[in-house]
């Protein structure tokens, strides 16, 4: 079930079947009394130079996703495969050497720079790890050059994060990431503590970069107008599982799982004039220690019928490119 | 026209701090109508939450003060009030709900309890009364099984839950007016839709104003008749929901509008975000003049010179631009 990028032979990075389950621990002896299965069974490829957009409520697994595919967090079961070599597999230098490929930007840029070091330290502390600079003289040079890219001044490098504004500090998370020159990011809702106009300035700033350093981005983000603006594909999320995947235009002008429907028609329009029928979902997400059986949907799904309760749907392509998991749509 | 429910005028809420005095809500003026509701949008630290509070003096003084301004309610100045006066006026005439509903419930007692306090205070009824009330009000914002979930402790409801019970709570005494500070900015996205659908029900059955406190355009755009945008602690620009997004005055509520990404336009990636450059001015020691002219892709040498008061530019349509 690896075919679901554009085209299988541009997949960077394959991800089969992942499952992250978490113990839950109670009583005296902190005994394991049972598990959230964070992410249950998810499957997508990204190829070279896209940007696939993870989308979902909170609790939907798309952050554990995220930090499975660096084994910031240990994955329980299932494939991680980035050029071909086998992540899960891989002995703490394989690790050490997969990082300069792999990259993540955080949620919150004011929990995600050590508060002690200086913004130089801070950006070019990977350049001395991966021994990319020879020199002293070098090593500066080029953590200039990063602030630059990213619409910094060299003279900030001297600062500490608490002397820089939101946006600012996104915009040194994102150089931190740049240094090792890898081929994918793993954004990790970058955008969302921004404000609006602050939002847009980082956004432009990633889709550049892409285009210069002919990124892959892994964007993980909850806020549906932003994925679909950044993302060439979207993957939706529901319980730790995908629902549907497909190209960016394709899911929203035609979303097939009642789920990406719903999600797309309660997002507020900007626009006054816009009158759309909004799609009322009831009831709030299911807990994860004890998701719904079959499809875990129905117990929301305006359109479930009694077997989707027992069966879990597949993963199947409808049409061409466009995945999902629903059995009474596509 | 009739007298305005609620009148804000020239207010300045100013905080000494350490490094100076920080001019938080720096001369705003706004009213509200009866049945009306009003959006206040603006970003991080253009003073619209300080604004609200405010309103129900929950600003804590010190280090807070009112430096200038009045806030007529129904005609009346709230600021020269004490707090028994303001306790007649809160909840019982103008309510608030705030963005996270978790910290703004007492852990400790159960949702009923919480209820049936607001109920028993200002309606001078019985606990056993009050919670009969409580039971009534969680039923009103559809609670599944309100008689049961009266005895719940806040933590055992989700997050949209515990936005319905802020709401069951703060129209318990059906106020005139319900402040809405970022009411589902914690929430996700089908939730949010959830909480604005039971607002707006609330508001149909209620008949109250609505000052909704929010970031987000597209809540502005859904739910608002009127918006005001802030600035820096300013108001730059007052209109109709419609005037406001058909033909926005601002630039900054221009570059607001602009820079965000939109769901039902598949653009896709080919259209770039306009994005306003640079950052927010510090309200310790604003800019003088316009507050948002360093941002301000039209500026003029005026700009920086005196600060543009508000003119109608329109009927309803103030702006305060030199242009």
């Amino acid at each position: 079930m690896s075919n679901m990028a554009a085209n299988k032979d541009d997949a960077l990075l394959s991800v089969t079947d992942l499952r992250k389950h978490f113990a839950v621990k109670g009583g005296v002896l902190s005994r394991v009394v049972d598990k959230v299965h964070a992410v249950d069974g998810v499957s997508f490829d990204i190829a070279a130079g896209e940007t696939l957009g993870l989308v979902g409520e909170s609790g939907c697994g798309k952050s554990t996703t995220g930090r499975c595919i660096l084994r910031l967090i240990e994955p329980s079961s299932g494939g991680i495969w980035f050029k071909g070599a086998d992540v899960t597999k891989m002995d703490a230098t394989a690790l050490r050497s997969l990082r300069r490929d792999m990259q993540i930007i955080f949620q919150d840029p004011y929990a995600s720079l050590n508060p002690r070091l200086t913004v130089g330290a801070i950006v070019g502390e990977a350049l001395t790890i991966h021994n990319l600079v020879k020199s002293r003289r070098a090593h500066e040079e080029r953590v200039v050059q990063l602030l630059e890219t990213v619409g910094l001044q060299a003279d900030h490098m001297r600062r500490f994060p608490h002397e820089f504004s939101g946006g600012q500090r996104q915009r040194i998370g994102i150089a931190r990431a740049l240094a090792v020159e890898p081929k994918l990011i793993v954004c990790d809702e970058p955008v969302s503590a921004l404000d609006v106009s602050i939002q847009a300035q980082v956004i432009n700033l990633l889709e550049d970069l892409q285009e210069q350093f002919g990124l892959t981005y892994l964007f993980i983000a909850h806020d549906l107008s932003v994925v679909e603006h950044i993302s060439t594909r979207i993957a939706v999320m529901y319980l730790g599982r995908v629902v549907e995947i497909a190209p960016a235009r394709d899911l929203y002008d035609t979303p097939l799982h009642p789920y990406s429907e719903a999600l797309l028609s309660a997002v507020p329009i900007p626009d006054p004039t816009v009158k759309r029928q909004r799609i009322m979902l009831q009831g709030d997400v299911p807990n994860p220690i004890n998701p719904p059986s079959g499809c875990h949907f129905h117990t929301r799904c305006p359109i479930a019928k009694p077997d989707c309760a027992t069966r879990v749907p597949e993963l199947r392509e409808s049409r061409p490119g466009h995945w999902v998991s629903c059995h009474y749509r596509g | 026209m009739a007298e305005p429910l609620l009148d804000i005028r020239g207010l300045k809420t100013w905080f000494k701090t350490d490094d100076g005095m920080v001019r938080a809500v720096d001369g705003v003026s706004l009213s509200i109508d009866r049945g009306e509701t009003l959006g206040v949008v603006g970003e991080s630290g253009c003073g619209k939450t300080v604004t609200a509070r405010s309103v129900l003096k929950l600003i804590d003084m010190p280090p807070g003060r009112f430096e200038a301004g009045q806030i007529l309610w129904q005609g009346r100045d709230l600021i020269p009030l004490d707090e028994t006066e303001m306790n007649k006026i809160r909840a019982r005439e103008i309510a608030i709900i705030f963005q996270e509903p978790m910290t703004s419930l007492n852990p400790v007692y159960t949702v009923g309890d919480q209820i049936a306090e607001v109920i028993e205070l200002h309606q001078k009824l019985s606990r056993k009364q009050a919670m009969v009330g409580a039971a009534d009000m969680l039923k009103l914002v559809n609670i599944p099984n309100p008689e049961r979930r009266v005895h719940d402790y806040p933590h055992q409801f989700s997050g949209g839950m515990r936005q319905r019970v802020m709401i069951a709570m703060a129209l318990s005494c059906q106020p005139k007016l319900l402040i809405a500070d970022e009411p589902t900015t914690a929430l996700d996205v089908t939730i949010q839709a959830q909480i604005l659908e039971l607002m707006q029900e609330m508001k149909e059955r209620f008949g109250m104003a609505i000052m909704l406190i929010t970031h987000a355009m597209g809540v502005v755009a859904e739910t608002t008749q009127r918006v005001v945008v802030m600035y820096a602690g300013k108001v730059v620009e007052e209109a109709p929901v419609g005037a406001l997004f058909g033909d926005p005055r601002h630039p900054y509520t221009q570059g607001l509008i602009r820079s965000i990404p939109r769901v039902d336009r598949s653009a896709g990636r080919q259209a770039r975000l306009e994005s306003i450059p640079g950052t927010v001015p510090s309200l310790l020691n604003p800019p003088p003049g316009c507050r948002f002219a360093a941002r301000c892709r039209y500026v003029m040498p005026a700009c920086t010179q005196a600060i543009p008061p508000l003119k109608e530019v329109a009927p309803g349509h103030k702006v305060a631009c030199i242009l």
